[in-house]
């Protein structure tokens, strides 16, 4: 059976499955009775049973099902969820994951059959039932009730004609087409009876046209059908190969195939208790007249039938393609601009000129609209992200024995897919921090008058061109003497050092490598490799990283990340003789500085800019460059902020704003970080961008 | 694999452009050779190692160029209108410029004909073997030598 190209198809799908059902078993876990829950969680574990078991993934399957009969006992009212239970369940997920995990990387669900987890599940469920209710033997009966419905339910199978289709029947004879009706039932575990019919409808497809089904089309889409439907084809094929072809198709049970010819149509009405014995048996081509059911409502049929089941708007792309179609909305920005540069002054009359700059404009708002969309479309919720992490605070939680809540907000928030796929371990990193490092035992908290479960918040919001990913918690804060003790044992600074530094430059010491503050080693964090790690990551997707506390309150580590990556506005200036792009985003304010004004504060360059003191940059010095301008009576000063800090970088010229393409330059040049890329300009020359961040 | 390939043989047979730098042949392996352009305006880049003049943008792609010359630490280079510069793609999705003050032809060395240098840590070595050529002594370059020093030498 080759389930390969649903391979994709089962990843994504138990990727949700299994992040709904660890949601679900968190809130079950605090509100026990909660029934809605206990269907959602009970839904879940059967598709992705049903599903594994469709892909062939038996062990798979096999501790899907043993957890599903949990989930079962608990959805009847015959168990309570226990503390116990919920972590076996747990560790249930995590081994389904694992199982899934495999399958992504090597298309095989592994070896482990994970025995020891079903056999603690089996115990949970006997100790649970036990405890609980009367029935000792571990309850069996999954799913009553389809069995139920499939008892009552009418058998839509057998086939009434009407008399066009008669009509259409004698014409497809004449023309040496059989007509076959195919009988197909589904093996009960079936759970996609809508997708498999949809399977036999493509299978039976390739042999000749369907004329018509029973239930129709439409009922068999809407998955309003039992086990079986039948199948009215016109085609050529010999019926045993119609009949392998049909069998393929998984999780069909058996398939009948019975020759209709006008005559039979004719006398179609007779034989109803005939018909449903030979149903069963697999003899193909019983030439035995089918029978019209009271019950089969029909529509007159004659439609092709096999109407994809669209519900879906959304289309599923690789990312290499954005990237290419990225690429090009770049190509043609530089084009654009490159057309902008062209002065038509040379050529053209005064009305000519005015022409071209509006035919320039009017590029410029498609080329910048066409950016818009593809960005968008690269732009995925952060929610995919943070999803996984109340489950990992409710692990932590009982690793470290302490009490804490996550709270989160703003999932919703958008951002770039490259940036949400390097995100993720920074933010988990902080996390952790603050529930090993940040909060208190809830002892301490205690007698601190905090309440005894420890709080983390996460909060995600955009702020202008970037989003801000806020992380907080309410706990001890960082305590700044003992980082600085602990700086001054390690030697990172000296005890001079430390007497004229401030309190935030102690917590900058915390992202500084290898230091941790953290009196013992965890296997939570505190290996001295966290917020260095955190801070490099940040910063190599272009965003800053800031982190205030205050101590016995908490503290609150800031993420500012820009919306996108690689297009972006700047401002380009001249440097010596050579451009330079500040990205716009950086920019607080440019000034006319004169010379007069620069004051010098222990040997550094200030100007005092309406009340705050802000240090000079001289460009030209920072950069080597080889030409040098002439000192004028003022300067240029582009104030660049970052966070709070600011600096004036004083260059010679400035050009005007441009959308420029953020490139590479490539891994073998030695790369200062104050350069954070280059860009083409329009005349094709090159223009470095600047990474103001290291410059503040 | 492609140089072999590229070669036609199984005899061990690989393809080399002949260069010239500071009046030395030198062989690069044909594999590494992605184009050769002619000279280009160069960007240059602040804080760069010293033997990097800086990037060339070559159809919208940035890419950084070396000096040979002041890799090896000759004189600078002198631009000429036979300077050329021969984009290298060691990898799949990072090209490198080299400069070199002429590109001769493309010539065929065996395993046979290359003397073997002995590489030692602490020499700057550059190449792996000298080749014997009809047209002369030719330097067979270590490519990924060049390359890689810039980690040591920073």
């Amino acid at each position: 059976m080759d389930v390969s190209q649903y391979l994709e198809v089962f990843i994504e799908e138990a990727k949700e499955h299994l992040q709904a059902l660890n949601e679900h078993l968190l809130i079950l876990e605090k509100e026990p009775e909660n029934e809605n829950t206990i269907n959602e969680i009970f839904r879940a574990a059967h598709s992705l049973k049903g599903m594994a078991g469709t892909m062939g993934y038996k062990r798979m399957q096999k501790l899907t099902h043993d957890m599903e009969n949990v989930f079962q006992e608990i959805r009847s009212g015959k168990m309570k969820v226990r503390p116990e239970l919920t972590d076996c369940l747990f560790e249930g997920l995590d081994a389904l994951q694992e199982y899934v995990d495999n399958i992504i990387n090597t298309q095989d669900e592994g070896m482990n059959d994970n025995q020891p987890l079903i056999d603690t599940l089996a115990h949970e469920l006997e100790v649970g039932l036990k405890g609980e209710a009367a029935a000792p033997e571990p309850a069996k009966k999954e799913e009553p009730a389809p069995k139920k419905e499939e008892a009552e339910a009418p058998k839509a199978n057998s086939v009434a004609y009407a008399d066009h289709e008669k009509m259409a029947i004698k014409e497809a004879a004449s023309q040496g087409l059989t007509t076959y009706e195919i009988h197909v039932d589904l093996q009960e575990s079936c759970l996609l009876k809508a997708a498999r019919a949809y399977l036999v409808f493509k299978a039976v497809e390739e042999f000749g046209e369907i004329i018509k089904s029973v239930p129709d089309a439409q009922m068999i889409e809407d998955e309003k059908f039992d086990l079986s439907f039948v199948v009215c084809v016109l085609s050529k094929a010999a019926p045993e190969d119609l009949r392998k072809r049909v069998l393929n198709v998984s999780e069909v049970k058996e398939v009948t195939i019975e020759k209709v010819t006008f005559d039979n149509v004719e006398v179609a009405e007779v034989k109803d208790e005939e018909k449903k014995e030979e149903e069963k048996k697999p003899v193909p081509q019983a030439p035995t007249a089918s029978a019209a059911a009271a019950a089969s409502t029909q529509k007159p049929a004659g439609q092709t039938t096999a109407k994809k089941a669209v519900v879906n708007r959304s289309v599923r792309v690789d990312i290499e393609k954005l990237d290419d179609l990225m690429n090009l909305v770049s190509e043609l920005i530089i084009a654009k601009n490159g057309l902008a540069s062209i002065s038509p002054d040379d050529y053209a009359g005064k009305e000519k000129r005015s022409a071209y700059n509006e035919q320039i404009e009017y590029l410029e708002r498609i080329t910048g609209n066409i950016h818009q969309s593809v960005m968008k479309v690269r732009m995925v919720p952060i929610e995919s992200v943070v999803n996984r992490f109340p489950r990992m605070i409710r692990d932590l939680s009982k690793k470290l024995d302490k009490p804490m809540e996550l709270y989160m907000s703003g999932e919703e928030t958008e951002l770039d897919r490259t940036v949400i796929d390097e995100i993720g371990d920074p933010l988990m990193h902080i996390l952790r921090n603050s529930a090993d490092h940040g909060l208190e035992s809830a002892e301490v908290r205690k007698s601190l008058g905090k309440p005894e479960t420890g709080s983390i918040f996460l909060n995600a919001y955009q702020e202008g061109n970037s989003v801000v990913i806020e992380c907080s918690d309410d706990g001890g804060g960082i305590n700044t003497e003992k980082v600085k003790a602990k700086a001054i044992e390690k030697g990172t600074i000296t005890e001079e050092q430390a007497e004229t530094m401030t309190e935030k430059d102690f917590i900058d010491l915390l992202f500084k490598p290898s230091f941790s503050t953290a009196d013992k080693i965890s296997d939570v964090s505190g290996r001295g490799v966290g917020l260095d790690v955190v801070k490099s990551k940040i910063e190599s997707l272009s965003g800053t990283v800031e982190c205030r506390t205050a101590l016995g309150q908490g503290t609150t580590f800031t993420i500012r990340l820009p919306l996108t990556l690689a297009i972006i506005q700047s401002l380009m200036v001249i440097i010596g003789d050579e451009k330079y792009a500040i990205p716009l985003g950086s920019i607080d304010t440019i000034e006319d500085i004169p010379i007069e004004e620069i004051k010098r504060v222990e040997r550094k360059e200030v100007v005092n800019l309406r009340g705050s003191v802000i240090p000079l940059v001289r460009m030209a010095d920072i950069l080597d460059v080889p030409v040098r301008r002439e000192e004028k009576n003022t300067v240029t000063m582009v104030v660049v902020a970052k966070g709070e800090k600011k600096a004036g970088l004083i260059v010679d010229d400035l050009i005007g704003q441009l959308e420029i393409v953020i490139k590479s330059i490539g891994k073998y040049i030695n790369n200062s970080k104050i350069i954070s890329g280059a860009t083409v300009l329009g005349d094709g020359e090159i223009a470095l961008i600047l990474d103001t961040n290291a410059l503040v | 694999m492609a140089d072999i390939a590229e070669a036609g043989s199984i005899d061990q047979i690989k393809q080399y452009i002949d260069v010239m730098i500071n009046n030395e042949q030198y062989g690069i392996d044909i594999s590494y050779i992605d184009n050769i352009i002619r000279m280009q305006r160069i960007t240059r880049v602040p804080k760069a190692q010293e033997y990097f003049p800086g990037v060339i943008n070559l159809r919208g792609e940035i890419i950084p160029v070396m000096s040979l010359r002041r890799r090896f630490g000759f004189e600078d280079d002198v631009f000429t209108p036979k300077t050329r510069i021969l984009i290298l793609k060691p990898e799949p999705q990072a090209s490198i410029g080299f400069i070199v003050d002429e590109v001769r032809e493309v010539i065929t060395l065996k395993e046979e004909e290359i003397d073997r240098v002995v590489t030692s840590e602490d020499k700057n070595t550059y190449i792996t073997g000298i080749g014997k050529h009809t047209k002369g002594l030719i330097s067979v370059l270590n490519v990924a030598a060049v390359l890689q020093e810039k980690e040591k030498g920073e």
